[in-house]
């Protein structure tokens, strides 16, 4: 083989506590496409990190082309060719896509505008899709976004690309568009590194796969020469039960209604359009959607944490014996805990919305009861019960109960507050993203919570990021595009590619259309559900 | 071969230390500051042993520099708690001057209305304007950011000037000014209308413990001070759990303010015996000091007051005895809060050496022998502040 473009040879790195990285070894070559494969917490933006120059390593070295480099800051990786898309995108919004790329040079002046717009232009050509070079940032979608982001990168004369989870973010076709011009740029003779979880995507696009495991190197396969059942197993080291169980349930019965539900945001732009859907008790609804879909307000209208602008949210209670339901527009969430009506909501962030950050486990539990004991003074011996009952129900890793939130690990700040929520009993159980940022072990736990409310009667409206959960998961999958309502699916009958449409903004009916005009793929049935039982997830999607 | 070590600081984020070691940090803080104290009062040609030594004596030594120092200790510890709440909040609350300015004068409309009311009840209508006036100024700001989100900092601080503007204007009116002057002055208090002693000092020193004690239950323990710490830390949580942030802030930000103006009341009928321009004198200010410096912990102010009263107390005595400024002292205080507030930093992170490897060459051979780990640096954890 060639001598590699790019060698990284025990790059180690600690913090505090932790061990991020252990001789950490890595080799890239031209025309390559690696894929850097670890669950949350494995060291794999650690290591890339060290690599555009935001960590320093605490030993370990790089060579550029069999040449020790040194890369203490990012301009040092710059110079040396090598570029990071971070997920969180790098870019001036109110900035044009040529002057954010121009901003990014420092070589070059103000005055050749119309050049640089010229060879972007030509550049994304080239690699097979559109920018305007002057359109303004802030009016990009997210993956124009991305695409500006990897322009900027070759612009430079990148010949070293690091992605951070490109695809956390897109659409299941907005990931195709991606990878098609990732190859283009392999054809090219670049060098990219793709950091992701995903094991379709390491065995769609890549040409090797570096496996990280607690900051350690599990091993190098080549994709050619692998499956998902070993790469799965590298990754975490055993045999896994992979499989999300869907169990079903015999006796459901009626417990939401929402007709017609629009919301606005401050500017009194219409982010819920009159959104009608029913959950049942011992029944999962699964919401699908890419990214500011109108996912967080619809969680937040129900638990009266947003102002509606219309419509109603029917909860059927059973009040002396006789049902009625029930109208919780307008009431505040305090309306609703003195209503005796138990809705638990996880939103979707966990430390800045379900938790106080700041406080320890106890206080977090008696979050929603402090209430509920007279007198002056907070009781926390009840809350202490509970807690401690939830670290040994839920296996929480932590110091003491008396150990502030914010220091305990992602997985179990998320077994805390899902813990917390399932130990009121509710009726309505509203989770958004309850395994974002979360490894495979912990996820698997949350979706086994879930499941066993399900079985308890609870209804339950999970949003979720991860198509392949979603449709494993859910027992019904509605799909919302803008605000809107695009449909409720059996994800057993549709496939991914149908519910990837919908959520780019296709109508139930405009699929069922498609279908009918020749596009089976789109209805996979049962194959598509074996696949989903094949599937390997490493967790959530989005590392923060 | 040739070796191009170098050694470079690295900072690294550390565990976090027990409670013992952040005392012991503190204590260094404190030392550190003391030290460059010495060095300043050196470069002014002063033994800086023999100035220190008389600050200790000239506040602590006899029986009425004992008592002028927790005169001083007193304002400072309740301001101090009083800012503490807003602090709580994330309420940053600088405007405890002008609550104690306005509580003040609030209390002074009890002698000037009712001059004829029996003295106890001349005193508690004082105690009782004050608190509700100091609460209701703090409020204002409390008020306009919970309804339109304006800016308390700015806000708090411009009420100190209306209030003291307010006093120089109530000083020309007739009813107020001082019978017999042309000076604008208010009218002092009279022999029945200043607050009792207790032990030689003024009965506010039982006050400010009590209350010491009490707001350390209400912020650790009580259900409002719960809702507080849940404020403060996420308002997002807050709503999502039920509280109604908006009452909860305006309740907190008057129960500070009301502090301020017990302040006030007590400034004037137990110190100064009269309203002056003077009689918030800094304090407001001051007490934004103590309540950082004991982190926010009403317990922990007792001891922080009382050590900066110490300077302030002495300060003054090395004006008289030594002819050191005054304002030597004012530097102290300084130097420690900054070294204090300093130390936070390695309450998080530690320094650590380390060496970096670089070598010209790049034979293979080479890679073992240049990457050695170097072992977990310890030497940096306490000591460097």
């Amino acid at each position: 083989m060639a001598k590699p473009r790019l060698r990284m040879e025990e790059i180690s790195k600690r913090f505090a506590d932790v061990q991020a990285l252990s001789a950490v070894d890595l080799d890239l070559y031209d025309s390559e496409i690696l894929a850097l494969l670890g669950e949350n917490g494995s060291g794999k933006s650690s290591l890339m990190n060290v690599l555009s120059g935001l960590y320093s390593p605490d030993s370990g070295k790089i060579f550029i082309d069999e040449k020790e480099v040194e890369i203490q800051k990012p301009a040092d990786a710059y110079a040396l060719k090598i570029a990071m898309i971070h997920q969180h995108f790098k870019l001036v919004e109110t900035l044009t896509a040529a002057e954010n790329i121009i901003l990014s040079d420092p070589e070059n002046g103000l005055l050749n505008r119309r050049e640089v717009e010229k060879r972007i232009a030509d550049m994304a050509k080239f690699y097979g899709f559109d920018i305007d070079p002057k359109a303004k940032v802030y009016k990009m979608s997210i993956s124009e976004r991305q695409r500006l982001e990897i322009i900027k990168a070759l612009y430079r004369g990148a010949e070293i690309l690091v992605l951070d989870e490109p695809t956390a973010v897109l659409t299941p076709q907005e990931s195709q568009r991606l990878f098609a011009i990732l190859r283009k740029m392999r054809e090219q003779g670049k060098s990219i590194i793709i950091i992701t979880h995903k094991l379709d995507e390491v065995l769609s696009l890549s040409d090797r796969v570096l496996i990280l495991r607690k900051g350690e190197r599990v091993g190098c396969l080549e994709t050619a020469k692998t499956n998902p059942r070993e790469l799965g197993e590298a990754l975490v080291g055993r045999r896994l039960d992979l499989e999300i169980k869907r169990p079903e349930i015999a006796n459901k019965s009626d417990c939401l209604f929402v007709n017609k539900l629009t919301c606005l945001d401050e500017l009194g732009r219409e982010v819920l359009k009159k959104i009608s859907f029913d959950v049942q008790k011992g029944e999962i609804l699964g919401i699908a959607g890419i990214a500011k879909s109108g996912q967080k307000e619809l969680c937040e209208a129900i638990s009266g944490l947003h102002p509606v602008a219309g419509g109603s949210i029917l909860l059927r209670q059973v009040r002396d014996g006789i049902e009625v339901d029930e109208n919780l527009v307008g009431l505040s969430p305090r309306e609703i805990i003195d209503r005796g009506i138990s809705l638990a909501f996880v939103p979707e962030d966990r430390l800045g919305m379900g938790l106080a950050p700041s406080l320890d486990l106890i206080d977090n539990v008696s979050l929603k009861t402090y209430e509920n004991k007279r007198g002056f003074l907070v009781d926390r011996e009840e809350p202490k019960k509970i807690a401690a009952g939830l670290v040994e129900e839920l296996d929480i890793a932590t110091p003491s109960l008396e150990t502030p939130i914010k220091s305990l690990s992602g997985g179990n700040v998320q077994k805390v507050l899902v813990g917390r929520e399932i130990h009121s009993a509710p009726e309505l159980l509203i989770v958004a993203y309850p395994v974002r940022g979360l490894d495979i072990n912990s996820s698997l736990t949350i979706y086994k919570m879930l499941n066993q409310q399900k079985e308890k009667q609870v209804a339950i409206i999970f949003i979720g990021e991860d198509l392949d959960v979603l449709m494993s998961l859910s027992d019904r999958l509605m799909i919302l595009a803008n605000g809107q309502n695009m449909g409720i699916v059996d994800p057993r009958i549709y496939s991914k590619e149908a519910i990837g449409l919908m959520m780019t903004g296709k109508t139930l009916a405009e699929v069922d259309q498609l279908i009918a005009d020749d596009a089976p793929e789109l209805i996979e049935a049962k194959a598509s559900f074996k696949h989903t039982g094949e599937n390997i997830y490493a967790g959530g999607q989005d590392e923060q | 071969m040739n070796n191009n070590r170098r050694l470079r600081w690295q900072l690294v984020k550390r565990r976090p230390l027990s409670q013992a070691k952040v005392l012991l940090l503190y204590l260094l803080a404190i030392f550190t500051a003391l030290l460059l104290g010495a060095l300043l009062l050196l470069a002014i040609g002063h033994n800086p042993l023999i100035v220190y030594k008389q600050i200790l004596t000239g506040s602590l030594a006899t029986p009425t520099a004992f008592k002028e120092t927790i005169k001083i200790t007193i304002p400072l510890l309740l301001c101090g708690i009083a800012v503490a709440i807003s602090f709580k909040l994330k309420f940053w609350n600088i405007g405890a001057e002008g609550q104690i300015l306005f509580g003040a004068t609030a209390a002074m409309i009890a002698p000037i209305y009712l001059p004829n009311l029996p003295s106890t009840l001349k005193l508690i209508l004082m105690a009782v304007l004050a608190i509700v006036a100091g609460g209701l100024y703090a409020l204002i700001p409390a008020f306009f950011k919970v309804r339109w989100g304006t800016n308390e900092t700015l806000f708090t601080l411009m009420l100190n000037y209306i209030a003291l503007q307010l006093l120089r204007f109530l000083q020309y009116q007739e009813t107020w000014q001082d019978i017999g002057t042309k000076f604008p002055k208010i009218r002092p208090l009279g022999d029945s209308e200043v607050l009792p002693r207790l032990f030689g000092v003024q009965i506010g020193w039982v006050i400010a413990l009590v209350l010491a004690v009490f707001f350390y239950i209400y912020l650790k323990r009580s259900k409002h001070g719960f809702e507080i710490a849940i404020v403060g830390d996420s308002i997002n949580t807050a709503k999502y759990s039920g509280m109604n942030v908006k009452t909860i802030i305006m309740r907190t930000i008057f129960i500070s303010g009301a502090v301020s103006g017990l302040v006030g009341y007590l400034n004037v009928a137990g110190t100064d015996y009269a309203l002056t321009e003077s009689t918030a004198g800094g304090v407001g200010f001051m007490a934004i000091t103590v309540a950082w410096l004991a982190a926010l912990n009403p317990l922990g102010m007792i001891p922080v007051a009382f050590g900066l009263s110490i300077l302030q107390k002495g300060s003054l005595s090395i004006q008289s005895t030594l002819g050191i400024p005054a304002s030597a002292a004012n530097l102290l205080s300084g130097l420690i809060l900054f070294s204090v507030l300093g130390s936070e930093f390695f309450r998080n992170y530690q320094l650590r050496l380390r060496r970096n490897t670089e070598t010209g060459s790049s034979g293979k051979g080479d890679f073992k022998a240049e990457t050695e780990h170097l072992p977990y640096q310890k030497e940096a954890r306490d000591g460097l502040n």
